[in-house]
C-alpha cells in the first residue's frame, strides 16, 4: 500500500502522445536507408482522393506498407499503377502523425516484371561494349576551368534548374549554353543527337552536360537509345552525363566521359568550386609576397656585405692606417733625436772641460805669467826673443805690469 | 590603364603563376622584380574581383530558318 503510493508520487512527468509520435518520426527520418530507397511489391487498395493524392498499399506475402503519392507528383506521372500491378516504388518513409501511422511517400513507380526493356537494354549494352564504345581509354578528362558549358536537356525541367543552381553557386564564372531538346518520347533521341551536334559544331564550348531528371525506365529510355549513345561517344567535346537518379544507369552514362549520378552532380563534377579558386589565388598571392620579400631581403643582404668589404678598401681606411704608420715613425724619430741630443750634450761637456784646461787665466792662477812685447803684443815664449832694453808687458792673474829688460840672456 | 582587366580568371591565374616562378628563379634586375611583383599583385586582385561579383550567364541555342543555330539569352517560355 505504502509502496504503491510511493510509486505514484515518484511517477515522472508523462510525455504527450504528440511528443512520443514526434520522437518516432524523428527516429525514422534519421535512418538514411528509409529516406531514399526502392521497394518492390504489389499494389492494392489503390484510390485517388478528391485532393488528387493517391493512396494504396504495397504488399508481398509477408507484410504490407501504406503508400501515398502527392498530387503534384501524381500529375507528373505518365502512367499510374492499378490494383494487382507488381511495381518498383521509389520514395521515403514518413510518419502521418494524426493517424499514428508510418507510410511510404512514393515519388516514382516502375513496372516490375517487364523483362523486355531490360533485356533490350542489356543486349544493346553488350553490343556497344564489344565495339569498344565504353572503353576506359576513350574517356577524356574534363577541362579544369570550363569557360562555356553546353547543356543538353529540356529547359523546363527541374534537372536544368538544378544544374543552373549548382553552377550559379559553385562556378558563376562559366557561361551556360543550353542546347534545348525534348528528353523523353520517341522523338527525343534524334533531337538529343542534334542538340549534341549543335554544341560540337561550335568552337566556344568546353564541356557538355547531358542531363535529365528521374523517372521510370520508359521515361529515361531516350538515353538508352543507340543513336544517343553513339553520338555521346563520338562527341568532339567531353561529355558528362547526369540522367535519372543515382541507381539509374543508361547507355548514355556508359558512353559519356564521366557519369554523374544526378543532374546536380553532373554540374558539380564538371566545375571547380569557387572556394577552391579563391584558395588558388590566395595561395599564389602568398607565394608572390613571400618570394618578393625574400628577393628584396637577399638584395639588401648583398648590399650590406659589399658595403662591408668596400669599407676595407676605402681611401679613408687606408689613410687611417698610413696615419698610424706616420705616428709610429714620428715616435721612433723622437726617440732617436733624444738619443742624439744627449750624446752631443755629453761631447760638448767633454770639450768644455778640455777647453777649460787650456784657459790661460787658469794657468796664471797657478802662478804663471804671460810676457808680451809691449809694442806688438806678441807673446814671448822663449828667452831668446828678449833683447836688452826691450819694453815688455807682464800679465799676472790679477793685472799687468810694464817692465824693461835690463840685461840680456845669461 | 590597368591592362589586367581584359584577362579571364584562368589567364590571370596562369600569368600570376608564371610571375611567381620567374621571381623564384631569382636572376632578375631589381626594377624588373618590382615591376613583376606589382603586376602579380594586380593579377591576384583581378582574380579576386572576377570571383566576387559574377552572376551565371545563361544563353541558349535556337534553330534559325536557314538551319543554322543562333545564340539568344535564355528565358523559360510557357
Amino acid at each position: 500500500m505504502q509502496s504503491q503510493l510511493d510509486l505514484f508520487s515518484q511517477a515522472p512527468t508523462p510525455y504527450s502522445v504528440s511528443e512520443i509520435t514526434a520522437r518516432i518520426r524523428a527516429l525514422l527520418e534519421r535512418e538514411p536507408l528509409l529516406q531514399d530507397f526502392w521497394v518492390t511489391g504489389e499494389i492494392s487498395n489503390f484510390s485517388r482522393a478528391s485532393s488528387g493524392h493517391l493512396y494504396f498499399t504495397l504488399k508481398d506475402a509477408g507484410a504490407a506498407l501504406s503508400g501515398v503519392v502527392w498530387r503534384a507528383q501524381a500529375q507528373a506521372m505518365r502512367t499510374l499503377p492499378a490494383n494487382g500491378d507488381k511495381v518498383l516504388a521509389h520514395g521515403k518513409i514518413g510518419v502521418y502523425e494524426p493517424g499514428g501511422r508510418y507510410q511510404m511517400y512514393v515519388d516514382a513507380f516502375r513496372p516490375a516484371g517487364r523483362g523486355d526493356l531490360h533485356a533490350e537494354f542489356e543486349r544493346l549494352k553488350a553490343r556497344l561494349d564489344t565495339e569498344g564504345l565504353f572503353a576506359p581509354e576513350r574517356k577524356r578528362s574534363l577541362p579544369a576551368h570550363p569557360r562555356r558549358i553546353g547543356v543538353v536537356t529540356s529547359p523546363t525541367t527541374a534537372a536544368f534548374r538544378d544544374v543552373l543552381n549548382v553552377l550559379g553557386r559553385r562556378y558563376p564564372l562559366a557561361e551556360v549554353l543550353l542546347s534545348p531538346t525534348p528528353v523523353q518520347g520517341d522523338a527525343a533521341p534524334p533531337q538529343i543527337v542534334a542538340a549534341l551536334g549543335a554544341l560540337n559544331a561550335r568552337d566556344d564550348v568546353d564541356v557538355i552536360l547531358v542531363v535529365r531528371g528521374g523517372g521510370s525506365l520508359e521515361d529515361l529510355w531516350a538515353f538508352n537509345d543507340e543513336r544517343v549513345a553513339r553520338a555521346i561517344a563520338a562527341s568532339r567535346l567531353p561529355v558528362v552525363s547526369g540522367v535519372g537518379h543515382e541507381i539509374d544507369f543508361t547507355l548514355a552514362d556508359f558512353a559519356a566521359d564521366l557519369r554523374a549520378p544526378t543532374p546536380s552532380a553532373a554540374a558539380e563534377l564538371a566545375t571547380p568550386d569557387i572556394a577552391e579558386l579563391r584558395g588558388a589565388v590566395e595561395q599564389r598571392q602568398a607565394r608572390l609576397e613571400r618570394v618578393f620579400a625574400a628577393d628584396i631581403a637577399g638584395r639588401r643582404e648583398r648590399v650590406t656585405q659589399m658595403t662591408r668589404s668596400l669599407e676595407h678598401l676605402a681611401p679613408l681606411t687606408r689613410l687611417a692606417s698610413a696615419r698610424q704608420r706616420v705616428d709610429d715613425l714620428t715616435a721612433r724619430a723622437d726617440v732617436a733625436r733624444a738619443h742624439r741630443l744627449e750624446a752631443r750634450r755629453q761631447s760638448v761637456a767633454a770639450l768644455a772641460a778640455r777647453l777649460e784646461a787650456l784657459n790661460p787665466e787658469a794657468v796664471l792662477s797657478r802662478g804663471y805669467a804671460i810676457v808680451r812685447e809691449r809694442e806688438t803684443g806678441e807673446v814671448l815664449t822663449q828667452a831668446a826673443q828678449v833683447t836688452p832694453g826691450m819694453a815688455l808687458t807682464i800679465q799676472w792673474q790679477d793685472g799687468e805690469v810694464a817692465a824693461k829688460v835690463v840685461d840680456g840672456r845669461q | 590603364m590597368d591592362f589586367t582587366t581584359e584577362l579571364s580568371y584562368e589567364q590571370a591565374l596562369a600569368e600570376l603563376e608564371d610571375i611567381v616562378a620567374q621571381l623564384e628563379g631569382g636572376t632578375l634586375a631589381l626594377d624588373e622584380t618590382v615591376a613583376l611583383y606589382q603586376r602579380g599583385r594586380n593579377l591576384a586582385a583581378h582574380c579576386q574581383r572576377l570571383l566576387d561579383g559574377v552572376d551565371l550567364k545563361v544563353r541558349q541555342l535556337v534553330a534559325s530558318l536557314d538551319g543554322k543555330n543562333s545564340v539568344v539569352d535564355f528565358s523559360v517560355e510557357g
